[in-house]
This record gives C-alpha cells, sequence and structure tokens, in this order.
C-alpha cells in the first residue's frame, strides 16, 4: 500500500510537470506576446513597440523559453522578484508568478477564490448523491415499470440539454422571470464574515442548478449498477437466508452497486474542485472557474497557468483517493 | 398458524409435527411472462421427501429442476411468475403464503445451497459475516458473539481448517471446495429439515466432488434433513440419492427408487441420460452417445409428447401417438417395481432398453440383468 501510494505520487509529480510544461510552451509560442497584458496594463493601453520589448526583456520572454521555465519552477520552490518594465513585485514561495491583470501575487489570489469553488464543488456533489441513489435505487427495484420509464426517459431529456443552457435557463426563470427572493441574490459570500443564511442563499441556486442536472447521471449510474447487482447470484443468496427485502436490496445490493458509483463520483467532485467555470460564470460566483476563464480571455497567463496546474493537481489527488477508497470497498481489489 | 412470523420453536425441530413426508408438492406449474408470451418452466410437477431421505432431480438445463425447487424456496418474484399448485413444507401450505411467513421458513427450516459458491456468496462481507447474518436474522434474541460462535463452529462442522481465523477471511481468499464448504455451513446453520442443495459440486474437481457429497450425507444424517439434489450428473445420483425425477421440459417424465431408475430405466430421455455417461473403463475405441438434438424451447413446446423430436423409439409406437399426445405419467411396466412412473408410450419399454439400450451402453450388463 505504501509503496503504491509513492508511486502514485510520483507518477502524479510528473504528470504535473508535464502539464506546467505544456502550458507554458503554448503560451510562450502562441501568436501574442504574454507581456502585452501587462505592457497594455501598466501603460494604459498605450503599449507602444518599444515598450513592449522593454517588458519582455524585463519579464524574461526574450531568454530562451528553458531557462524561464526554469525560473518559473524554482520560485514555486523558493520564491523570486519579478521584474516588470521599471517595477518589481515581491513573489513569496510557491510563487506562482502575479497576475498581468491585477498584479497581485496568483498564489494570494487563488486562496482567495477557494472557498467560493468549494462551496460550489461541495454543494452540488452533496446534491448529485441526495437524489442521485436513492431515486437509482427506486428505478432499480422497479426497472421496467411505467414510473422507471418514465423517470429514465425523463432523466435523460434533462442530461441531453447542454449544461450551460440548462444553468442558464434556471438563472433566467428563477431569478428573472418569477424573481423568487431566495435565489435573486446569487454570489459567493463568506459563511464567516457575512454569515451562513446569506452564503446559503447566494449558492443556493448554483447548487440546485448543479444538483438536478448532476444528480440525472448519478440515477442513470445507480441504477445501471443496482440492477446489475440484483441480478447476481449472491443477491438470490440472500433472499434465500431469509433476510428482509430492505436488507437484500441496500446491504447486499447497494454495497456492490456503490464501488463503480463512487469512482464516478470522486473524479467528478475532483473536477467541479477545479472549477466550474459555467456555473460560477452564470451565478456569478468568483471562484476558480471564473478566474481561469477571465485570465483566458485577458491572456493573463501566469493566471492560466496556475488554474490549470491547479485543476491538475487536484484531479490527480481525487484520482489518488478514489483507487484508495476502492480498496477498502472491494476487499478483492490489492493495491500494488 | 398465526400472522406472528414462525417462531423458533415451530422451526420444525421436533420431527413428530405433522404425519406424512416432510416435503410434498403437488400439480406444481411454474409460469414466467416474457416478451414473447407466457413460458411455462415446470408443468403438473408432483413429488415427496421424507425426512432422511434424498431426492435427485436431473435434468438438461432448462428442464425446470432449479425453478421448481426456488418455488419451493419462495424464492420467484411474485411479481413476475405465477405459481399454481400445492408446495406443503411439514404440513404448511407456502404457495401463496405471505413474504413475512415464507422468510421466517426461508433459511430457517428449509435452505438451499447453490452451484458455483463464489458469485453465491457476496464478495464484499467475510465467510464469517455471512454466516452470522443468516443465523442473526432467525435468532434475533442471540448476540452478535454467540453468531459468531455459530459461524466458526459450523465452520469446523464443514471441515475448514482453523475456523476461528478462517471465519475472518473474504470468499476470495478462499478455495473452491472452501467456499461450497462454507456455503454448506451457511444453509445448516439454522438446522434446517430441508436441504436443497443445486448442483452443490459442478464447479469443483472430482476429489473435492466427493467430500462434498460425503459432507453432505454425514450432515444429512447428523440433523435428519430432507434432502433434494439437483445434479445433471447422475454419479452424484448413484451416491446420494433414494429417490430419482427425471425432468424433461418441465415435467416429470419417470420417477423412482435410485436402483429403479438406474437399473431399469423406461423413458428414452432417461436411457439417453444414461447412454451420455463417459466410462472410464471402456476402450478409446468406444464412443459417447449423446442425446441428439436440442433441448426444446418452453416458449413454443412440441406436441405430444416434449421428447418426441430427439426420441429415436418414436417408430414402436402405433401411428403418431408421440406428436400428438402428451403420454400420462403412470406406474411403470409390472414387476419394474412399486412407485415406478414413467411418462412413455411405448408399450413395453423395459423390453426396448433390454434389448436395444442396454447392449448398447453396457453391453456387460445384458446377461445378468436377464
Amino acid at each position: 500500500m505504501f509503496a503504491y501510494l509513492v508511486k502514485r505520487v510520483i507518477s502524479g509529480v510528473l504528470v504535473v510537470t508535464l502539464v506546467s510544461m505544456a502550458i507554458f510552451l503554448l503560451f510562450w509560442f502562441g501568436p501574442t506576446s504574454p507581456a502585452r497584458t501587462i505592457c497594455d496594463n501598466e501603460t494604459g493601453n498605450r503599449c507602444t513597440p518599444a515598450r513592449l520589448d522593454t517588458y519582455e526583456r524585463t519579464l524574461g520572454y526574450q531568454n530562451p523559453v528553458y531557462e524561464e521555465y526554469g525560473k518559473f519552477v524554482k520560485g514555486v520552490f523558493v520564491g523570486r522578484t519579478i521584474i516588470a518594465s521599471s517595477n518589481e513585485y515581491q513573489c513569496d514561495a510557491p510563487c506562482l508568478g502575479i497576475s498581468y491583470n491585477t498584479k497581485q501575487p496568483v498564489k494570494e489570489e487563488m486562496v482567495s477564490r477557494l472557498p467560493a469553488t468549494f462551496s460550489v464543488a461541495i454543494g452540488g456533489a452533496f446534491l448529485y448523491l441526495l437524489f442521485g441513489i436513492p431515486i437509482g435505487v427506486a428505478a432499480a427495484r422497479r426497472r421496467g415499470t411505467l414510473a422507471d420509464k418514465a423517470l429514465v426517459s425523463s432523466f435523460l431529456v434533462i442530461s441531453s440539454i447542454p449544461y450551460y443552457l440548462f444553468a442558464l435557463l434556471t438563472w433566467l426563470y428563477l431569478t428573472v422571470t418569477f424573481e423568487i427572493p431566495l435565489f435573486s441574490d446569487t454570489g459567493y459570500f463568506s459563511p464567516i464574515t457575512e454569515g451562513p443564511g446569506k452564503w446559503f442563499a447566494g449558492m443556493f441556486l448554483a447548487w440546485v442548478a448543479l444538483g438536478i442536472f448532476g444528480c440525472t447521471q448519478y440515477t442513470r449510474f445507480t441504477r445501471g449498477a443496482m440492477v446489475e447487482a440484483l441480478s447476481e447470484d449472491y443477491i438470490r443468496t440472500a433472499k434465500a437466508k431469509g433476510l428482509p427485502a430492505r436488507t437484500v436490496v441496500y446491504r447486499h445490493g447497494l454495497r456492490a452497486a456503490l464501488v463503480p458509483v463512487v469512482t464516478i463520483f470522486g473524479i467528478d467532485f475532483g473536477t467541479l474542485l477545479a472549477g466550474t467555470i459555467f456555473t460560477e460564470r452564470i451565478f456569478e460566483i468568483q471562484g476558480i472557474g471564473w478566474w481561469s476563464l477571465t485570465a483566458v480571455r485577458e491572456k493573463d497567463l501566469p493566471v492560466v497557468m496556475a488554474t490549470a496546474l491547479f485543476s491538475a493537481v487536484v484531479l490527480i489527488i481525487s484520482n489518488l483517493i478514489v483507487d484508495v477508497i476502492y480498496s477498502f470497498l472491494d476487499p478483492r481489489v490489492r493495491l500494488s | 398458524m398465526t400472522s406472528v412470523p414462525v417462531s423458533q420453536a415451530t422451526a420444525s425441530q421436533d420431527p413428530g409435527m405433522s404425519d406424512g413426508p416432510f416435503l410434498r408438492v403437488e400439480d406444481l406449474s411454474v409460469t414466467f411472462p416474457t416478451q414473447d408470451g407466457p413460458v411455462t418452466a415446470v408443468t403438473g410437477l408432483s413429488y415427496t421427501v421424507d425426512r432422511g431421505k434424498t431426492l435427485g432431480i436431473v435434468g438438461e438445463s432448462g428442464s425446470g429442476k432449479s425453478v421448481s425447487s426456488m418455488a419451493v424456496m419462495g424464492l420467484h418474484d411474485a411479481k413476475s411468475s405465477t405459481i399454481t399448485g400445492s408446495i406443503r413444507v411439514d404440513g404448511t401450505e407456502v404457495v401463496g403464503l405471505s413474504e413475512s411467513k415464507m422468510r421466517a421458513l426461508r433459511g430457517n427450516s428449509m435452505s438451499m445451497i447453490f452451484q458455483d459458491a463464489l458469485a453465491a456468496l457476496h464478495p464484499f462481507y467475510k465467510i464469517g459475516g455471512q454466516l452470522e447474518e443468516a443465523y442473526l436474522v432467525h435468532h434475533s434474541s442471540a448476540s452478535k458473539r454467540d453468531a459468531r460462535r455459530k459461524a466458526i463452529e459450523m465452520l469446523d462442522r464443514v471441515g475448514i481448517p482453523q475456523p476461528d481465523r478462517r471465519v475472518d477471511d473474504y470468499p476470495h481468499q478462499f478455495s473452491g471446495g472452501m467456499r461450497q464448504r462454507a456455503m454448506i455451513a451457511m444453509g445448516l446453520i439454522n438446522d434446517p429439515s430441508l436441504l436443497i442443495a443445486d448442483e452443490p459440486t459442478t464447479a469443483l474437481d472430482v476429489t473435492v466432488q466427493a467430500q462434498i457429497l460425503d459432507l453432505l450425507q454425514d450432515l444429512q444424517r447428523e440433523f435428519n434433513s430432507a434432502v433434494i439434489i439437483i445434479t445433471h450428473d447422475l454419479g452424484v445420483i448413484a451416491e446420494m440419492a433414494d429417490d430419482v425425477l427425471v425432468m424433461y421440459a418441465g415435467r416429470c417424465v419417470e420417477f423412482g427408487t435410485t436402483r429403479q431408475i438406474l437399473t431399469r430405466p423406461e423413458m428414452p430421455y432417461t436411457w439417453g441420460l444414461l447412454s451420455s455417461i463417459p466410462d472410464v473403463t471402456a476402450s478409446t475405441e468406444s464412443r459417447l452417445i449423446p442425446i441428439p438434438g436440442n433441448p426444446p424451447s418452453l416458449l413454443s413446446p412440441p406436441s405430444g409428447c416434449s421428447f418426441h423430436p430427439r426420441c429415436v423409439h418414436q417408430d414402436k409406437v402405433p401411428g403418431d401417438l408421440c406428436v400428438t399426445e402428451l403420454p400420462p405419467l403412470v406406474a411403470a411396466s409390472v414387476g419394474a417395481g412399486a412407485g415406478h412412473l414413467k411418462r412413455c408410450h411405448l408399450a413395453d419399454p423395459a423390453a426396448v432398453y433390454l434389448t436395444e439400450v442396454l447392449p448398447e451402453i453396457a453391453p456387460e450388463l445384458v446377461q445378468e440383468t436377464r
């Protein structure tokens, strides 16, 4: 188990390194100079070729790419000073650079945006399971009946709608058309400084949209896994022992059906934690997803690097956690 | 019986409770609706099993062996099956019995051992836990500790070495034979009066097979339980069964004592089963004689005798009786012994067997039998 974890961590570090290299290179050789953003920003959009040249030189974009990548990596571990034209920015380890837009250290901005994204992810993921699993189990137990068919097909309709459209329509109808007060003030509010009530009200609509859309998938996964589990020989054995139907379905059926559901959930939860671009943008939640979207639009290279690396790290960690949980759920699985 | 689930006391530990056979199945039919129409998997099946006796049910896949036994256990979903006829377990009618009363019997006074114990045991729970669960569900007053002690005791009884340690193993950590033993231990943990073993040795190698069969016989003697053993292996029948029920296409086609069925069979299907047994002492020149054709589709069963499309003795029956009329289940020819029933139009099946079938499958026996 320990050797397995070490192996996985090493391969995870390798993946993160490759991801960071890929993004660095893509921007380096991209059609616009990465220095242009900060040049525009600091000169009030009067970035002449001469000024741009100064920015490129001071930021190191005229040095060989490997040298600059090396500086970036070094900054992550020991911090560094970033010079842009005549300004100097101190960036402490772990330094992910400074935003060319806000000129704040990327790391600090990321930390300030994490609570919003985590709020979205935890609430949404909770609803995935809260609705998805019980509805899936109920459908599996009634498989083939009218109720099951109606449920499966209506859920299929919901999940066939593109998510951004679904979320946008949810927002439009609930806040604009019907003006439901509970949903009127969406966005992230700190539960500590602004009170849990405001936090909850601000997140609620995002959770509903994410939860309803996501739970359709979980219903289908659970239903499928459950139908399969309930047709297994060990379910017949459990019945033959004289166990009550509830015990047969939950302790014997659901226990087995949960394994694939947990696997998918781990990956989905990781994706949510890495930032939900549509949800955050539509419901005006200033999280990682929104931030990365803005950064791409404004060609804010250090922020794009940071958000991409963050999502890679989160996904690698959640994958690892899923594998470890898997070995606890299924005693036949040995990690090696 | 009241509406309260059967209590421990009525879990039929005392053999004198009711007269007659422990299990009496009468005119049992099981029908499943399918997309292509209803399928009658078992038709008009009747048999009895006494305490301490073993009934062997033989037949090909799809002949209704397992379906009829699952009906006895009440394992068919009431919503997707229709069961008619009568099944009396120790005097209690179980056809139409409420699920809660049925549950009190299941795993308690009657239990079932399934083939392929790897699939039949839950892969995520420890062997001990699965045994304890079977015990606790019928002993609501027992503690977890009692149940564990009982589980270890049962594992010991079925010959699992170091049962106090192996009780915490998962099914995949057991060998095939040990898993089947654990399965048997689970089936017997509540001292059932009726044990149904559905191909208990099919997935096992021959030496383990023999051990498991011995074990079943020992335990049967110990518990004085009625046993139904479902198999397609006539070797298992010869070793285990007192009576044999041969099923074909959902019907009983021949019934008798093991001796009657193995020495004087009167139904061409039974002959077919006997002639398809490999004989290790035979010369390498001799060939197995398979039964031609395939088991019939239960969706559209053949007219008349359901075996007629595969029967090579049809020409000895006048007219096309085999095709038009279902032969009744009647007493076998005089001299074959009491209780021997067959379902065949042949006028003198015993003579056909002696002159045509026996010389082919066991020529050395022809003289003796005459």
